[in-house]
């Protein structure tokens, strides 16, 4: 059980739980839906914007706990941040789960985001994580709408 | 509750014996493999088969007058002798080769539909149908401008038989419904809905990908006019598939794919096709995969088959009763009539989580939509766990999985 325990963490089932910034937001300047068709995780992120500044973020959907976590503590995450630190935040991420960053070793600004690092361990979870950062990222690039797979 | 004795007409770890994947192990842990709507693991006998064919006979077929082109051709041709008996077809003919189950579907949907179905017209689906029983119909409805109609099902996801019977008409030109339902386990009364739709003259497709792998099926005695059916969830390799139709059919319909193999004689003005089953299997097929479904049907002809669904069939309950027992589970999909699938879910955890967690115990389940959307809309909800059991799982491993499924109520309590 040692690396499920380095998957659902404490933290990560306690965003499952009560996730942060699960709501709409009505006037949202920037909108996107994310798709996971293999499981069936499907959410949109909301974004207001104060100039370059992400001044609020919000998420709604359904989704599994490593998804519905990673989405709270993103919102958390980029709140107040320019969209070029957005930008370099969700590089960073995906690089982390995908095997491109070491968390330990390489430069980041990832802070406690980097407790999704062991989902590069479980390959069928990898998606999960990043889904909500693929749809911020589409958001705050009027993409509209990324899936998946 | 503990695991009682195995029923002793059914020896399983004599069964067991004879697939050796089952004796591997996953994260540290004997494998649990309950994932078999997906796909059934293969027995030695049927590798063997295989590997000798790709070792010693291995040829294209119907196209040399050399030995070995000629020996792939018999054993290819004795594969299809044997698909003919298992289904008990009247003509071995009828039993076309295709790389499995969507393939069939495609090529029924698409071939029948050029022939017979045009504007106006109604295609029947059934509501618990798996994607591969949905789109094809869908395309063709599209197609011929005719309409694609639903029948219904009830909560604990049975086809509502006395709608079916309603929407029947003279504009209904095919019947497309699964056999039993890879989501929910439902064993749907076919040979009754094939009796009603016959008053009508409409011809009935079967979808029957999880019903030959669970129990003996006979298609003269169901009377369908199309059977289609994949080898890999009935012990064979992946790229060997069925269509069975009936004669009266299959000659009146046109080709699905056209090239090689399939032509009596082609000029740049006209081709005439071959004669049945050539007709419908263009091209250099999976030989191999279709020398192992027969090696697969050697394999259940050698167990007793009979024995294995009615010792499947008591798995099945005795899995039921208990996850049924563990408070926070629900089990989707509640028909009087199942085979083989436990669909469930647990309160407040994603089948996702339940999926990765019951890996980590080395027991394989199936966590998402299982190509069955309309199904899971049907229920509300985003997916399902799925376990799917085959007559070489044991009660052990019944146990295995409940205790796996208390573990994840306990990490998400
Ligand atoms: C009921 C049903 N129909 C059709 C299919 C499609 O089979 P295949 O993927 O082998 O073509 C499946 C397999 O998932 C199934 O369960």
């Amino acid at each position: 059980m040692s690396e499920l325990n380095e998957l659902y963490q404490e933290t990560i089932l306690e965003h499952n739980k009560n996730p942060r910034n699960f709501r709409e937001i009505e006037g949202a300047d920037k909108e996107a839906d994310g798709n996971n068709p293999l499981c069936g995780d499907a959410l949109r992120v909301y974004v207001k914007m104060d100039g370059d500044t992400v001044a609020d973020v919000a998420f709604k959907g359904s989704g599994c706990a490593i998804s519905k976590a990673s989405a709270s503590m993103m919102t958390q995450a980029v709140r107040g941040k320019s969209r070029e630190e957005a930008d370099v935040l969700f590089d960073e991420f995906h690089k982390m789960v995908t095997g491109g960053l070491d968390v330990e070793t390489d430069d980041n600004h990832l802070g406690r985001l980097k407790i999704f690092a062991g989902v590069l361990e479980f390959p069928a979870r990898v998606k999960c994580a990043s889904l909500s950062w693929h749809t911020l990222n589409a958001a705050l690039h009027d993409a509209g709408e990324i899936s998946t797979e | 509750m503990t695991a009682t004795k195995e029923m002793t007409s059914w020896d399983v770890e004599k069964i067991r014996a004879d697939f050796p994947i089952l004796h591997t192990e996953v994260n540290g842990k004997p494998l649990v493999y309950l994932d078999n709507a997906a796909s059934s693991q293969v027995p030695q006998a049927v590798i063997d088969r295989t590997s000798k064919y790709l070792a010693e006979e291995h040829s294209n077929i119907h196209r040399g007058v050399h030995y070995l082109s000629q020996h792939a051709t018999t054993a290819y041709e004795a594969a299809r002798e044997k698909v003919k008996r298992f289904i008990n077809a009247p003509d071995v003919d009828c039993c076309i080769f295709v790389r499995g189950c969507t393939e069939g579907i495609n090529l029924v949907a698409h071939s029948y539909g050029h022939g017979f179905i045009n504007e106006g017209d109604e295609i029947l689906v059934s509501q618990m149908e798996h994607h591969s029983n949905i789109i094809p119909w869908q395309v063709v409805a599209e197609e011929r401008k005719a309409k694609l109609v639903v029948i219904p099902m009830n909560e604990r996801g049975e086809l509502i038989i006395e709608e079916y019977d309603k929407l029947l008409n003279e504009r209904t030109k095919i019947v497309a419904v699964g056999h039993v339902s890879n989501a929910l386990g439902t064993v749907n009364p076919v040979k009754e809905m094939i009796a009603t739709a016959h008053k009508f003259g409409v011809p009935v497709c079967v979808d029957a990908a999880q019903s030959v792998p669970h129990f003996p099926v006979d298609v003269q005695d169901l009377d369908a006019d199309f059977f289609v059916f994949s080898g890999h969830k009935m012990f064979a390799p992946t790229g060997s598939g069925v269509v069975y139709g009936k004669r009266e059919w299959l000659d009146k319909m046109p080709p699905y794919q056209t090239g090689g193999s399939q032509i009596r004689t082609v000029s740049f003005e006209k081709t005439t096709y071959a004669p049945l089953p050539a007709k419908f299997e263009a091209g250099t097929p999976a030989i191999a995969a279709g020398i192992g479904l027969g090696a697969a049907i050697d394999y259940l002809n050698s167990i007793d088959f009979e024995a294995a669904a009615k010792y499947e069939h008591d798995l099945l309950e005795y899995a039921t009763a208990r996850l049924a027992d563990i408070p926070g589970v629900r089990i989707i999909g509640t028909a009087a009539e199942k085979a083989s699938v436990l669909s469930f879910e647990i309160d407040g955890v994603h089948p996702h989580d339940i999926g990765t967690i019951l890996d980590q115990q080395g027991i394989a389940v199936r966590a998402g939509h299982h190509c069955a959307q309309p199904v899971m809309q049907f229920f509300d909800v985003p997916a399902t766990a799925r376990a799917s059991f085959a007559f070489y799982n044991t009660r052990e491993e019944v146990d295995k999985l409940a205790d796996a499924v208390q573990k994840v109520i306990e990490v998400f309590a």
